[in-house]
């Protein structure tokens, strides 16, 4: 059996689909219960019930949405673009999907392995801003539009900061591939001494999925729903479900960056009992409840005070740190790698 | 065999979207065919086992340079008949640099000499298997070539400092924010209870209604709004030649489709 699957062709494509099943049909729970989540922990925040009428405890509310939205009409704007219009929505998702590849669960627990897992997360996060720029412009509306364009301009400012973030990482790791970034935190998890930067990648997380509160391109106040606000029933649920989608692998860039992906708190028994992947699992989860809190809590940013903070404080604050890590890990010789 | 159906497949793709960011109408159409070309490339670095470059093509080209591409494209006014006028006129001035380019390039190609001392740099390239490309690059880069390396990036700094020498206008019209100076604000200094005489107005206080201790608006020259702001406006006014032109018909929605 496991021959079939290791040694031939036909076995290792098999092989390939249900790797991708395994780690897609578990994402997309998710995604349709973090939506319940949020209502709930918010409802909870904010003193009221949340979701209780669909099955026990409204645990039935997720399926009733999708259903909702796949039974509503696709309503096309007069003068959009029809085939950019309906093809941003699943950029926005199959992106925020394709991601997960690289992810490892366990270790060497991924679909690929690769060496250059964080370029890939980087550049897969990096496209996520054209889902949202071409759906802004092809919906033919000036409130779509502005949306799109100010969510552009969020997303590329603080991807710099995540970026030089993603470098002092790396520089303690000395290497791009994520399951040697998961071991290179066997002793200490990297939010412990790069606590700062921690706390940096956390925020420009929160801007770069556009959550509150960053939620400048929906802004409902101002823009109605920002980019989306033309689409409805499928591609509306793409979009929210692509957002969603955004945040989990947000939160599991956290996680195997500074809360030490699979590995338990301490290498000691009661700890290791508990498979790698359900650590994983936990610590994402966790990300998504501070993402769910910060929500419930913060007023929303004004656009300027957010690219100040973009451009002004995380990225000049970045790269300092930057430059304090190597020049500590060069001088204490912890730099690891050397010529490898 | 499959890597080179496979290269075949992200070779003509590359060729065909290459072709129809030239032809395309839509100068956003262009853009994101310039976007499929990018990734084909990319692809292409992959077979090729540059892994590294593949990935920076798409996060430096894809994700930054052609997003405000993107930015800027969409928010052009592009006139499409009026485009469409012109192409018959630069047509073979376009023909002419196209062929010339041809012709340097087969040039190029069928006088290409390897280098005799290409032996001497053998160790830059990395043997695949020991070694990734990530760091046999940051070797070439940072050790070996330190020093070019460091002087591009001054080029470019002076290229930035320049764009930005260029645009940045600081006027002391606009109504920038400092933030320090919000957050240090209290109602003891932002707020005056002022008598107004019923159905006199606001013009005694300069037009405002507003505490001139914390905020004089009128003690900075050209603030806002006092009165030497619109001296200042008029004469800017009348003096510039500029002619505003209402937008021309044809605005984005209708040449969407």
């Amino acid at each position: 059996m496991a021959d079939f699957f290791f040694h031939t062709t036909l076995g290792q494509l098999l092989l390939i689909v249900l790797e991708t099943l395994a780690v897609l049909v578990p994402l997309l729970l998710g995604v349709a219960y973090l939506t319940l989540a949020e209502r709930k922990v918010m409802a909870a925040m904010q003193l009221r019930k949340g979701p209780n009428v669909n099955g026990p405890f409204g645990v039935l509310q997720a399926f009733a949405d999708a259903i909702k939205m796949l039974t509503k009409e696709t309503v096309i704007p007069s003068g959009a673009n029809r085939m950019l219009f309906l093809f941003a929505p699943f950029l926005t998702f199959s992106l925020a999907m394709v991601a997960w590849a690289v992810i490892p669960t366990g270790n060497g627990l991924a679909i690929a392995n690769i060496n250059v897992g964080v370029l890939y997360l980087l550049a897969i996060s990096s496209l996520g801003v054209y889902g949202i720029l071409i759906a802004g412009w092809a919906s033919n509306s000036k409130y779509a539009f502005l949306g799109g364009l100010r969510s552009a301009a969020q997303m590329v400012s603080y991807e710099v900061s995540i970026g030089l973030v993603i470098v002092s990482v790396l520089l303690a790791v000395g290497s791009l591939n994520l399951n040697d970034i998961v071991l290179a935190q066997r002793h200490v998890w990297f939010c412990l001494p790069m606590f700062p930067m921690f706390i940096v990648f956390f925020i420009s997380a929160l801007a770069e999925t556009n959550r509150a509160p960053f939620d400048l391109p929906e802004g409902e106040s101002e823009l109605v729903a920002g980019f989306f606000v033309e689409y409805s029933a499928l591609a509306f649920g793409l979009f929210f479900l692509g957002e969603y989608a955004n945040m989990f692998l947000m939160s599991g860039m956290v996680s195997i960056l500074f809360l030490g992906g699979w590995l338990p708190p301490l290498g000691i028994a009661p700890f290791t009992w508990i498979p790698g992947p359900l650590w994983l699992i936990a610590k994402i989860l966790f990300c998504l409840f501070v993402f769910i809190w910060v929500r419930a809590t913060f007023p929303r940013y004004r656009y300027d005070q957010l690219m100040r903070l973009g451009w002004k404080v995380f990225l000049p604050f970045s790269l300092a740190w930057m430059v304090l890590s190597a020049g500590f890990l060069m001088v204490t010789g912890l730099l690891p790698g050397g010529a490898g | 065999m499959m890597t080179q159906i496979v290269f075949y497949v992200f070779a003509a793709v590359l060729v065909l979207s290459a072709t129809m960011v030239v032809c395309a109408r839509n100068p956003v159409h262009s853009v994101l065919f310039l976007i499929l070309a990018f990734f084909n490339a990319a692809g292409l670095f992959l077979i090729a086992g540059a892994e590294f470059l593949a990935m920076t093509l798409v996060i430096v080209y894809v994700g930054a340079v052609a997003v405000l591409f993107l930015f800027v494209v969409m928010m052009l006014d592009v006139n499409f008949a009026q485009m469409r006028e012109g192409v018959q006129r630069y047509a073979p001035i376009g023909g002419v640099v196209g062929g010339v380019l041809l012709v340097e390039l087969i040039m190029a190609f069928t006088h290409w000499r390897v280098a005799s001392n290409i032996g001497q740099i053998r160790h830059l390239v990395p043997s695949s298997s020991e070694r990734t490309n990530t760091a046999a690059l940051g070797d070439v880069l940072y050790t070996h070539y330190i020093f070019l390396f460091q002087s591009c990036a001054l080029v470019l700094l002076v290229a930035m400092i320049g764009a930005i020498v260029l645009t940045l206008r600081d006027r002391p019209t606009g109504r920038r924010q400092d933030i320090d100076r919000q957050h240090d604000r209290t109602s003891a200094d932002s707020l005056e209870m002022l008598q107004v005489p019923l159905g006199a107005g606001v013009a005694a206080q300069g037009g405002f209604l507003r505490p001139h201790t914390s905020y004089d608006v009128a003690s900075v020259p050209g603030s806002y709004g006092t009165e030497a702001w619109r001296e200042q406006q008029m004469a800017e006014e009348t003096q510039t030649a500029l002619v505003v032109i209402p937008p021309a018909a044809g605005t984005k929605g209708q040449d969407n489709a």
